[in-house]
């Protein structure tokens, strides 16, 4: 409930009534794309992914919007379905990352110098190699499969934000209203849930929502190249990497619809997050 | 001067705490892997193979000792300079990763000029015409782009370039059936450009998005605002007062991207069927070839060290408020 009053409370600080609402418009409008794509994967029956040989190799029609594949199955199922997985893999994976962002950014922002040291090592440690290989290694330890990417996923994509949230706290830790707090004796968890969580927890749902882009654009890769998600799953990196054995025969809608989709759906997730941001953070609110 | 040998040594001992530190967590991950090494090393004629001849084969390659006997054994190899044999080339890890980074280092380079002019030119020319629809239509096409899956682009022009207007060859570094003395540098440059050109793609928005924003930066200061009021506009302002200032954070930028350029390779490698280091790494990724796929995280480690650390020292050596400041 925090979360929403300070929202309201900010909103009323940017000046232009039109751009709130161009802000606010542009969300809804993604938000319910989104929606839509999970509802359609959910909704959508497994009888038309069904193997049926009749209608191989259709071009997009109105009955195939997106055409079919080599096994008749209905690319427009497939995608909404691989969709929704990505979806939710993407939703696990970052939600537990931005999780340890949030508790490793507070502590090494209050515990001390070591642990502030320990953490930054930490953050270096995991920038240190292209994430791409710290996924495919991870998969490799964990066997593939979508423990690997979901844990590799939450793994390596921490730092950036976790960096954030070590800022906030340190600038919050100045601030006069908590320097005054502790000089009438409040206790230092008081301080953190009274002055510090309710700061925060904006902060945490754009990062969350930030990190959506990367994670589902990594879990389609790793999966693409073959180290993710098993080939059962109708996952959109699974749909594109077989679509490369049919490239020259002039399939091309195996291909292009599910790589659009997750386009439109990765960028709709970046404009939520970037608008959540603006009208939630005083500092960007006058772009 | 001092100071900077300071810093170098500084970062330098941080790089070796940290490549430590990756070669144990590496390991620890890689002996906990339910993959067994050797059914990926025998592969598919696993039914052939009876419990003595796995038992050699675990003998040869010194998977019967315990992990931490294997890691002593492998670390204090790797601290020789001796990385091992790998298991699918059988030939040793550090020949293999200098043939496939030499391949991989044109494709890299190239796509790493391309994508820093590209993306330097359209956020310059961006951030001049700030709030006009060029303005616009670069940021949007710049979002876009961020967000757009590499290989689906890599199969974008596979299917447009290679498969429909039959431009270019569908993959691989080298026409395929062909004696490798026979191949003109004709050829190799017609399978590079591809590849090339989906590699850069990733790097582009990041750095006009960052060059736009500095640029508006600097164009709102004092100096600007002077030499505008002297008549100065457009290219004659951008050239005098803008590009210096802008250059160095882009440049910077760049450097610091090794990270992204080298997950792109893989990326684009695999698409392309490439013959570089990422499509290596899937490689041994997929066949289970513990030896390499150590060998390219320590490698990607340190390539990626060396980009942060040119991009530090650029930023040391040629601004002279971070030279004399206490920065470290």
């Amino acid at each position: 409930m925090n979360f929403l009053r300070i929202m309201t409370q900010k909103k009323s600080l940017i000046p232009k009534l039109n751009l709130r609402q161009r802000t606010l418009i542009a969300m809804i409008v993604s938000a319910i794309i989104l929606l839509s794509v999970i509802f359609a994967g959910i909704l959508l029956g497994d009888e038309r992914i069904a193997t049926n040989l009749e209608n191989r190799n259709l071009a997009p029609s109105l009955d195939h919007p997106f055409g079919t594949d080599w096994l008749g199955r209905d690319m427009f199922t497939r995608t909404m379905k691989g969709l929704t997985l990505s979806i939710a893999v993407g939703l696990i994976a970052a939600a537990a990352s931005s999780l340890i962002a949030v508790v490793l950014g507070i502590l090494a922002a209050t515990a001390g110098k070591i642990i502030d040291s320990i953490i930054s090592w930490l953050v270096d440690l995991f920038l240190s190699v292209p994430h791409l290989v710290t996924l495919i290694l991870i998969a490799f330890a964990l066997g593939g499969g979508m423990k690997g990417v979901i844990i590799g996923l939450a793994l390596t994509h921490w730092p950036s934000l976790c960096r954030v949230i070590r800022a906030e706290v340190m600038q919050l830790r100045s601030t006069e209203y908590v320097q005054i707090s502790r000089k009438l004796g409040k206790k230092r968890w008081w301080i953190v849930t009274k002055h510090m969580i309710p700061h925060l927890i904006p902060q945490f749902f754009v990062g969350l929502i930030l990190l959506f882009p990367h994670a589902i654009l990594h879990e389609a890769a790793i999966t693409f190249v073959g180290m993710g998600l098993s080939p059962h799953h109708p996952a959109i990196g699974i749909i594109l990497s077989e679509s490369m054995r049919y490239l020259s025969t002039g399939m091309w809608w195996l291909a292009f619809f599910p790589g659009l989709c997750l386009l439109i759906v990765v960028r709709s997730f970046d404009i939520i997050g970037e608008n959540l941001r603006m009208l939630i953070d005083p500092h960007r609110a006058h772009e | 001067m001092k100071n900077m040998i300071k810093f170098i040594l500084k970062k330098t001992i941080r790089m070796v705490s940290l490549l430590i530190a990756l070669c144990i967590i590496s390991f620890l991950l890689i002996s906990y892997s339910p993959i067994d090494p050797i059914q990926a090393y025998v592969g598919a004629d696993m039914m052939r193979v009876g419990p003595e001849q796995r038992d050699k084969i675990a003998e040869y390659w010194g998977l019967d000792q315990s992990p931490l006997e294997q890691f002593v054994q492998w670390g204090s190899r790797v601290l020789q300079g001796d990385l091992g044999t790998s298991m699918i080339y059988r030939r040793p890890v550090a020949d293999i990763i200098s043939e496939k980074f030499l391949n991989s280092i044109i494709l890299m380079s190239l796509a790493w000029l391309l994508s820093g002019i590209i993306g330097f030119i359209i956020g310059s020319i961006a951030a001049m015409k700030k709030d006009t629809w060029i303005d616009r239509t670069i940021k949007w096409y710049c979002y876009t782009l961020a967000s757009t899956p590499t290989f689906w682009i890599g199969l974008l022009f596979l299917m447009i370039f290679a498969a429909w207007l039959d431009w270019f060859p569908i993959g691989l570094g080298v026409p395929a059936g062909v004696i490798a003395e026979d191949v003109t540098i004709g050829d190799r440059i017609k399978h590079l450009i591809l590849p090339t050109l989906t590699l850069s793609m990733i790097g582009i928005a990041n750095i006009a998005l960052h060059t736009r924003q500095k640029l508006i930066d600097i164009l709102s200061s004092d100096y600007v605002l002077f030499a505008k009021a002297r008549g100065e506009k457009g290219f004659v302002l951008f050239w005098r007062h803008g590009l210096r200032n802008v250059a160095l954070p882009a440049i910077t930028l760049q450097f610091a991207a090794f990270s992204e350029l080298f997950g792109g390779a893989v990326i684009a490698e695999t698409v392309f069927s490439y013959p570089g280091l990422g499509q290596a790494t899937v490689e041994a990724g997929l066949r289970g070839d513990v030896p390499l796929l150590l060998g390219i995280v320590i490698f990607s480690a340190i390539f990626v060290f060396i980009g942060n650390l040119v991009a530090d020292l650029i930023y040391r050596l040629v601004d002279p408020r971070i030279r004399e400041g206490k920065f470290l």
